[in-house]
């Protein structure tokens, strides 16, 4: 198991260089001159070359390159220009907001697809299949922005039930020592409750938005795959032979349809991850893809690499995490294949 | 690695089951936290500070909202009261901050540094730490200065250590700008012996520190900065350099959504809103829940701006039929929503005072401009009007109306969005035919906006790379009277500047823009200055 799990990390390494060089030559070759812009207003030629200067950016790519991959293999993601502080302690501090974010979102919308799937094709035809289909059309139909700005404007707004959308905490409450990184964590280990139920609170609107946008995949794969499982022979064997229907379902049906949703889950985190950068910016959180945006727009390649390259990693972590849990799931899965 | 993310996952499957109904329960607050409130003021704007200090490299405007507020200058501005009520800061007046006293010289100004004046730390201020300050803005590069440079501060043996409370500034020519410029926020007064500690041989200037430590005397220091989230300010109770502010604590947090900006103060959650685009100010005014100040942004308009090098714009009558045919009072009404200052229409292009920015004589007149492009000689053209993204609520609306107009005079424009990022660079090519732009200068004097704008050095700003022997002889000529004091001379160089760039027209004045914030009906003491970004030591929360 250890060995085959090596002999897939290996195939890792050639992707990870690959992408390395992409990120570097993809944010040289963007429009924009960096130098120009960090001059600032009322900047001269002779003050621009001082600024292109200051930033390394008058030496030859290809030493502008083999500086970045020297840094790259101490750990040294670079400085952000417009932060002014390492890329690497950034994107450390921001990657536990986005997770926890993602997470909620992904474990929310787990929750509702699952057994809306599950109970779809079980009454296939029936009000329940229609109001899945109606929901996961509607959900994957309603941009995040809009559907966060909705959340925002009926549950902020309007009723006053969610707290104001300004980020992971209140204004005024104080961020828990970081263990973590997740504040809901954090919170109950440092035993501050009043901390945690404003996490909490900040939370669940950004989290919903998310959640609304996944449930359509996630909802409707399972009910495609649980109907092919259900129409198979060993479900009408289970069936003939008296087994109650809920030992079928559960125990025989579901585990079997598992595989193609498990794979789907990989996809919408990953754009789960993608859709954040949007709801970051309605919710003011302050996670990795706002940070990433925020960058881009201002020419700033560190960052910009920092979070294609932390990216890429976790692609290639989560693809690994799934092809590992296949073979829990069906042990006739070889990772090898 | 697999065994904990589970755990976490049913975790926060529990957790999100539980958030239902925790959220609805109104917030309790501790009692510490309740005071803490009312002595805080809560400000939300759509970005923050990439750098806690104006000297660094690439600071943006935010940035210059903190080194305004944690560093003192030797001078700064008396305020005055506006016609409409509102408070904005003196052009003309000066009162000292760092300084007790200021002796302007045939050709030198002298100041006596406060005695009780202390860094944050609690070490005193010596005329040393102003040497260095001043050395550090004009040999540090970049905007700083350049900044110093418009008040012919350029060298560091202009700067004089006579005592330790006496600090000496000689003057290389005269310029009425030098004392100005010595009260924007570059020259501030840095902590120079802790950063000479924190300086390195690559980074002599400790600019690393200054990123996100404040080093000064000023009336509030940094206590926490988290870029693009949020940056806490804490009152410096040992501040000599003006009143002791009300405010003890400030939390500027960046929320980028206009919308929930505007939903944080409609619903009380926050106490400033500073810079608001022009729809939600008028909306938010005509709901009168809160209360809305606006200030024109001083010495600072948007224009069209028409490359004077290249065919079809290096044909004045060409850049005059355009100024007749841009549908002026429709840009003001839909891109602005009513709330701008015109900047057309005035009685003649040969302009009579020296107020500025002034109207030009043009308005929207298809006629005459059909008439101009026919004298022109000016067949069909075919040109692209550029406007920068990053300015696109305002820029966008204007281009499409100016397009739509200049279609009916022969001239076919396609819209070119440039990304903000690339905005500067494009500029400085030079090679934009046709741009909507913003320009404003921190020194409120037409001759400065001259200076960037039409002189002929083409700086960036000079967008239509206009140059011009006897416009350079007007400009000059403003300056050189300004310095002396010839009062008769400035004001005919003036008008005759302001009158040539009008009839010659390589930019078309559009609208002298406000600058808009709304703030709780409980918060008082907001004042408008050049710099256009907050000064929290006047705040008071009621």
């Amino acid at each position: 198991m250890l060995a085959t799990f090596g002999k897939r990390l290996v195939t890792v390494i050639p992707t990870l260089i690959g992408v390395v060089i992409v990120t570097f030559l993809l944010t040289r070759v963007l429009p924009g001159d960096p130098a120009v812009y960090f001059a600032g207003p009322a900047a001269t030629p002779d003050s621009i070359a001082e600024v292109r200067k200051t930033l390394g950016l008058d030496r030859p790519l290809a030493e502008q390159f083999a500086r970045y991959v020297a840094d790259l293999a101490r750990g040294n993601f670079g400085n952000s220009l417009s932060t002014g502080r390492p890329v690497a302690a950034e994107i450390s501090s921001r990657l536990p907001a986005s997770a926890e974010l993602t997470l909620a979102g992904l474990v929310l919308s787990l929750a509702i697809a699952i057994p809306l799937g599950i109970l779809a094709a079980v009454k296939q035809g029936s009000w329940i299949d229609h109001l899945c289909r109606i929901v996961a059309t509607a959900g994957v139909s309603l941009p995040v922005f809009f559907t966060g700005l909705l959340l925002v404007y009926v549950f902020y707004f309007i009723l006053g039930w969610s707290p104001a959308p300004i980020g992971r905490l209140d204004a005024f409450a104080t961020a828990p020592p970081a263990y973590t990184g997740f504040y809901l964590i954090d919170t109950l280990a440092a035993g501050d409750l009043e901390t945690f139920r404003g996490a909490l609170g900040q939370l669940v609107l950004p989290a919903a938005t998310l959640s609304i946008f996944s449930l359509a995949p996630i909802a409707r794969m399972t009910r495609a795959s649980m109907l092919a499982v259900l129409a198979s022979e060993f479900v009408r064997t289970a069936r003939a032979s008296g087994l109650n229907s809920r030992t079928i379902i559960i125990t025989y049906a579901f585990r079997n349809a598992m595989l193609p949703v498990v794979t789907t889950l990989g996809m919408v985190f990953s754009f789960l991850l993608g859709a954040n950068v949007l709801v970051e910016k309605v919710f003011a959180w302050p996670g990795i893809g706002s940070y990433a945006v925020e960058a881009l727009l201002q020419s700033d390649f560190a960052p910009v690499q920092g979070f294609v390259l932390t990216m890429a990693v976790l692609y290639v972590a989560l693809n690994l995490l799934i092809d590992v849990l296949y073979g829990i799931i069906d042990p006739r899965v070889r990772l090898d294949g | 690695m697999h065994d904990n993310s589970m755990k976490r996952r049913d975790f926060l499957k529990t957790a999100s089951a539980a958030a239902v109904g925790a959220v609805a329960a109104p917030a309790v607050w501790s009692p510490a936290r309740a005071q803490d409130r009312k002595e805080t003021l809560l400000i939300v704007t759509e970005n923050g500070p990439n750098n806690l200090d104006i000297h660094g490299v690439g600071t943006n405007r935010p940035g210059y909202e903190a080194s305004w507020n944690c560093y003192d200058r030797l001078v700064t501005h008396e305020k005055k009261t506006l016609a409409d009520g509102s408070v904005s800061y003196d052009r003309d007046k000066f009162k000292p901050e760092l300084a007790e006293d200021m002796n302007v010289g045939d050709m030198s100004v002298t100041f006596k540094l406060k005695k009780n004046a202390k860094f944050q730390d609690g070490t005193p201020v010596t005329a040393k730490d102003v040497k260095w300050s001043y050395e550090r803005a004009v040999k540090v590069g970049g905007f700083p200065t350049v900044q110093m440079k418009a008040g012919s501060l350029e060298k560091p043996e202009q700067f004089v250590v006579v005592d330790d409370h006496t600090f000496r500034v000689d003057l290389l020519k005269k310029n009425r700008l030098t004392v100005p410029d010595m009260a924007v926020i570059v020259p501030g007064v840095y902590h120079s012996e802790l950063l000479k500690k924190q300086a390195t041989e690559k980074d002599p200037w400790a600019l690393e520190y200054t990123k996100s430590n404040t080093a000064g005397t000023g009336a509030y220091k940094v206590t926490s900065w988290k870029p693009g989230v949020e940056t806490v300010y804490q009152r410096n109770d040992a501040w000599v350099g003006g009143p002791l502010p009300q405010i003890k604590r400030v939390i500027w947090r960046t929320i980028p959504s206009a919308g929930n900006r505007r939903a944080l103060m409609e619903r009380g959650d926050a106490d400033i809103s500073f810079d608001l685009p022009a729809k939600d100010f008028t909306e938010m005014k005509k709901d009168g829940k809160l209360k809305l100040i606006s200030n024109p942004i001083g010495n600072g308009m948007y224009s069209l701006e028409l490359n004077v090098t290249k065919p079809p714009f290096d044909n004045v009558k060409v850049r005059q039929a355009v100024a007749y045919a841009i549908p002026y009072q429709k840009i003001i009404d839909a891109a602005m929503f009513g709330h701008a200052r015109p900047l057309f229409g005035g009685p003649s292009n040969d302009v009579a005072g020296t107020e500025w920015p002034q109207p030009t004589g043009y308005k929207t007149d298809i006629a005459k401009a059909k008439e101009l492009m026919a004298a022109a000689g000016a067949g069909e053209i075919e040109t692209t009007i550029s406007f920068d993204l990053g300015d696109g609520v305002n820029s966008e609306p204007m281009a499409v109306l100016i397009q739509e107009s200049l279609a009916q005079i022969g001239i076919k424009a396609a819209i070119n969005k440039v990304p903000g990022a690339n905005w500067r660079s494009e500029m400085a090519k030079k090679s934009m035919p046709m741009m909507v732009n913003f320009f404003s200068g921190w020194l409120d004097y037409p001759e400065y906006f001259f200076f960037w704008c039409y002189a002929g050095q083409n700086a960036i700003f000079n967008t239509p790379s206009y140059v011009n022997k006897d416009m350079d002889a007007l400009i000059d000529g403003a300056y050189a009277a300004a310095a002396t004091g010839n009062t008769a001379k400035y004001e005919k160089d003036v008008k005759g500047f302001i009158s040539k760039a009008y009839h010659d027209v390589p930019r078309v004045p559009l609208f002298q823009p406000y600058l808009n914030v709304a703030t709780q009906k409980n918060i008082s003491g907001y004042s408008y200055w050049f710099h256009r970004q907050v000064d929290y030591r006047s705040i008071v929360k009621g």
